[in-house]
């Protein structure tokens, strides 16, 4: 097979564009997995979620779909802080029940993916934006604004919550949380609150994520269960709760999965990431900018 | 000179950029009474998880019985005759108390070649032990109906069941009353003379100057001074360094 | 029951499923037969899964990759070389026993988490890899034949029924017999303490991969003769997420700690499915199975047996 440079320079600006938008898939289980230490495997439904809401208010307004998803924000951080509640009261404070708080978000996670099938159907759904069909020509690079976009707001995203984290006071808070969890096992109930903040931040990061995804692709309910290995492989990559690292390695999955899906066909992505994770827990589990 | 029971060489560990270990040296000779001092956070835990295997060491050496320990799992450590008991208590919570003890039994005892017990064997050492301890009527219950003074004493129990030769105790002591802390010292002495040699780590000075055949103190990851409990208390870095109660 | 001695549980196991095959052969209505089959593979996955979740305290959400790969080496097999059940029973046990220990030896040294999040993408990987592999049908799926006599019995469906029934018992039995065995003393203290059993002298990580391998066989050999049962296999019924769920759904709202747990969540949940299969749709179906796993994680961790007990512990004071 001829690798042509042009096909293969494509596939590696689409990948870098994909990586992009797999960071702000990927940021929400970085602060709920890397610096809580939640293993919320739910996350990729409320992504979904955040698409279908998208979707919603697209159709039936017209609204642009990033717009809606600002839009939902508020209402994706009270879930996420609803739920990090019930997680608190019943799993956090009776000690170290791992295997319940994972039996418990799968089973959010199925909930929510069997809700949608009955709600609206296995059919896929698209929205309507103003530049979902505009492509930028840059020689041979293909910059199609559906992709840029996302792309775009997601580095924008990712900045504004590593300024927050560091020079907010709650954003510090939240570092010293999760760095010093035996403190806080010894300490009483304030770093509840600070916990419950960054929880519900790390969900509402998934309506954005979801209005991204809706953008790039037609979604339905069970799409989700394909972004369980690349959010983790992700993560693990790229050292849990470091930033910079998570974007490295969502870029380098991104290119790797593009590449990949160019030459070998698309039906192969997802064992792409899993063989990043399997890799990457054998090899080196701290991660590519871990210790 | 007789080979010592354990004898440590340029141990070190870090955790990131954080040094928790620099170049630890250090020989414990077989029966002997060894207590380790330190303020916190001078690396005690680090460096008792280092030598039974918890966590592994980046440089230095661990000879323990006369074998390289380094490589080895935790479990096998144990089984060679290394114990430890945990700082803060880790029960079976889902075993009964005497469950808890038959653990060890079944799996460092009997993995050894020349220990395999029958299950009344077990049984009658389950109770043995319980006993050695005080916690013979608590057989039955489970740890969450334990005070945390019981609980102390059902991790050392543990330790103490899997037959060692080095037990480390690590802070077993620690928020008992004073008669309680005697308990705790007549039974480590009991255990000392029968042979079992003993690492004590505590904060408590009047417990470790009354069992301490030697002291050893550690600050900021290295250690300071080695010597008889009188020669290290007038040690006058000591001194400066740490001196507690 | 408790005092029973092993070998006399295997004998009373053995003869109670004997019985129940004997009276269910009474039965002329062969849907009996089909429904009694899929209850009868989910107590086999249920206690599989509890094995290595209930008794060792890792959760599997894979169970679907083990289960389709049974499944899907008899469909190898059968366009290979015809064999008898049984013996496709033990080939897809070995299998998904491997894939089980090679998955194990990856993940299993490091936090139980990484290995339940590798069980999540091991089944999309699974399915992606058959989905792409045409010998077996790839997305097109794969027919199978039934022979024109079953063995023994002549009515194939029954033949089937009762190669699970002695699976299940087999399942059981051993459930059991680890449970009150040094092995699952093992197994009980890696689940409540893993570093403490670690310095007790329990070698962990062996154990670990003895729990995986085992659950893994064990869900391979219930889902390999899947493919007679159902004479059309595809990966998204192979595959279906069905599977994942109940086998976690049920031994939680059964018991995780006890043999009987998972026979209990299989009975329940599996017979609550099979009826509203037929009058409501699958995906409401499935929904209330997640709903109860919730509910049942949140206020009854310790299942339909825990509750049991804590009402006959109440009682007796």
């Amino acid at each position: 097979m001829e690798i042509s440079l042009d096909l293969l320079l494509s596939a590696i600006m689409a990948g870098i564009l994909l990586g992009g938008f797999y960071a702000a898939v990927t940021v929400g289980v970085s602060i709920s997995f890397g610096m809580l230490d939640i293993v919320n495997i739910a996350h990729p439904a409320f992504i979904i979620l955040g698409s279908y809401a998208a979707y919603i208010l697209n159709a039936s307004f017209g609204l642009d779909p990033i717009l809606a998803a600002f839009l939902m924000l508020p209402v994706f951080y009270a879930l996420g802080a609803a739920i990090y509640q019930i997680y608190h009261l019943v799993f956090e404070r009776r000690g170290d029940e791992a295997l319940r708080g994972l039996a418990f978000f799968f089973g959010l996670l199925f909930i929510t993916e069997v809700a949608l099938v009955l709600v609206f159907g296995v059919d896929y759904r698209f929205v309507n934006a103003a530049y979902v069909g505009i492509t930028l020509h840059y020689g041979p690079i293909d910059l199609p604004l559906r992709m840029l976009v996302p792309f775009a707001i997601s580095i924008l995203l990712m900045i504004g919550l590593q300024l927050f984290l560091s020079c907010s006071f709650i954003g510090r808070a939240i570092q010293a949380v999760s760095q010093d969890r035996l403190a806080l096992q010894l300490m009483a109930a304030n770093p509840t609150k600070i916990k419950r903040i960054a929880f519900a931040i790390s969900i509402a990061t998934a309506a954005l994520a979801g209005a991204f995804l809706i953008i790039i692709q037609p979604v339905e309910p069970s799409i989700g269960r394909d972004y369980i290995g690349r959010v983790f492989a992700i993560c693990v990559l790229g050292g849990l709760g470091s930033f910079p690292g998570l974007v490295a390695a969502a870029l380098l999955l991104g290119v790797v999965e593009s590449v990949t899906s160019t030459f070998y066909g698309p039906s192969w992505a997802p064992a792409v990431a899993f063989g990043f994770l399997l890799l990457t827990l054998a090899l080196r589990p701290a991660g590519l900018m871990g210790r | 000179m007789t080979a010592a029971l354990l004898e440590v060489e340029g141990l070190a560990k870090h955790f990131g950029g954080f040094t928790a270990l620099d170049g630890i040296a250090l020989r414990v000779a077989s029966g002997e009474r060894v207590g380790l001092i330190g303020p916190n956070g001078s690396g005690k835990s680090t460096l008792v998880n280092c030598l039974c295997g918890t966590l592994r060491n980046e440089a230095g050496t661990v000879r323990f019985d006369g074998r390289v320990m380094d490589g080895l799992a935790a479990h096998q450590r144990t089984r060679l005759g290394m114990a430890r008991s945990f700082q803060l208590p880790k029960p079976f919570g889902s075993l009964t108390v005497a469950e808890n003890l038959r653990i060890p039994l079944l799996y460092a005892v009997n993995a050894r070649t020349d220990g395999h017990l029958s299950t009344d064997q077990i049984d009658a050492r389950c109770h043995e032990l319980l006993g050695l301890v005080g916690l013979g009527e608590k057989a039955t219950l489970r740890p969450r109906d334990l005070t945390q003074v019981e609980m102390r004493k059902l991790e050392l129990a543990r330790a103490v069941a899997t037959a060692p030769k080095l037990l480390i105790a690590d802070e077993a002591m620690a928020g008992l009353s004073h008669s309680e802390v005697d308990d705790i010292l007549a039974l480590l002495l009991r255990l000392n003379a029968q042979g079992i040699t003993i690492i004590l780590i505590e904060h408590i000075m009047r417990a470790v100057m009354s069992f301490s055949e030697r002291l050893v103190v550690l600050v900021a990851g290295r250690k300071i001074a080695d010597g008889t409990p009188q020669e290290v208390v007038r040690n006058p870095e000591v001194e400066r360094a740490y001196l507690g109660e | 029951m408790g005092r029973m001695r092993n070998s006399t549980f295997w004998a009373a196991a053995f003869a109670v499923g004997a019985v129940f095959f004997g009276l269910s052969l009474l039965v002329p209505n062969d849907y009996y037969f089909f429904a009694g089959y899929v209850v009868l593979q989910y107590i086999v996955l249920a206690t599989a899964w509890n094995i290595l979740g209930g008794y060792t305290g890792y959760v599997n959400f894979g169970s679907a990759a083990f289960f389709a790969l049974g499944a899907y080496s008899t469909v190898v097999m059968y366009k290979l070389l015809p064999l008898p059940v049984p013996l496709l029973v033990v080939i897809g046990g070995v299998i998904s026993g491997a894939v089980g220990l090679g998955m194990g030896y990856l993940t299993l040294r490091l936090r139980g988490a990484f290995f339940s999040i590798a069980t999540l993408a091991l089944a999309v990987v699974v399915q992606t890899l058959i989905t792409n592999w045409d010998f077996v049908g790839g997305s097109r799926g794969a027919y199978i034949i039934r022979p024109a006599h079953a063995p023994l019995l002549g009515n194939y469906i029954q033949y089937l029924f009762l190669v699970m029934l002695v699976l299940a018992v087999i399942a059981v039995g051993i459930a059991r017999s680890i449970e009150r065995s040094r092995l699952g003393f093992g197994f009980s203290s890696i689940r409540d303490d893993e570093q403490a059993a670690e310095a007790a002298g329990v070698p962990t990580l062996r154990l670990k991969l003895v729990a995986t391998t085992l659950s893994g066989a064990l869900m391979g050999m219930a889902g390999a003769p899947l493919p007679y049962y159902v004479t059309y296999l595809d990966p998204a019924s192979g595959f279906n997420l069905a599977y994942a769920v109940n086998s976690i759904a049920m031994p939680l709202i059964g018991g995780m700690t006890s043999w009987i747990g998972p026979i209990i969540g299989a009975v329940f949940l599996g017979t609550i499915q099979q009826l509203a299969t037929v009058t409501i749709s699958s995906a409401l179906n499935l929904l209330i199975v997640g709903a109860l796993l919730v509910l049942f994680v949140v206020i009854a961790p310790n299942g339909i047996v825990g509750l049991v007990e804590s009402r006959l512990r109440a009682r007796r004071r």
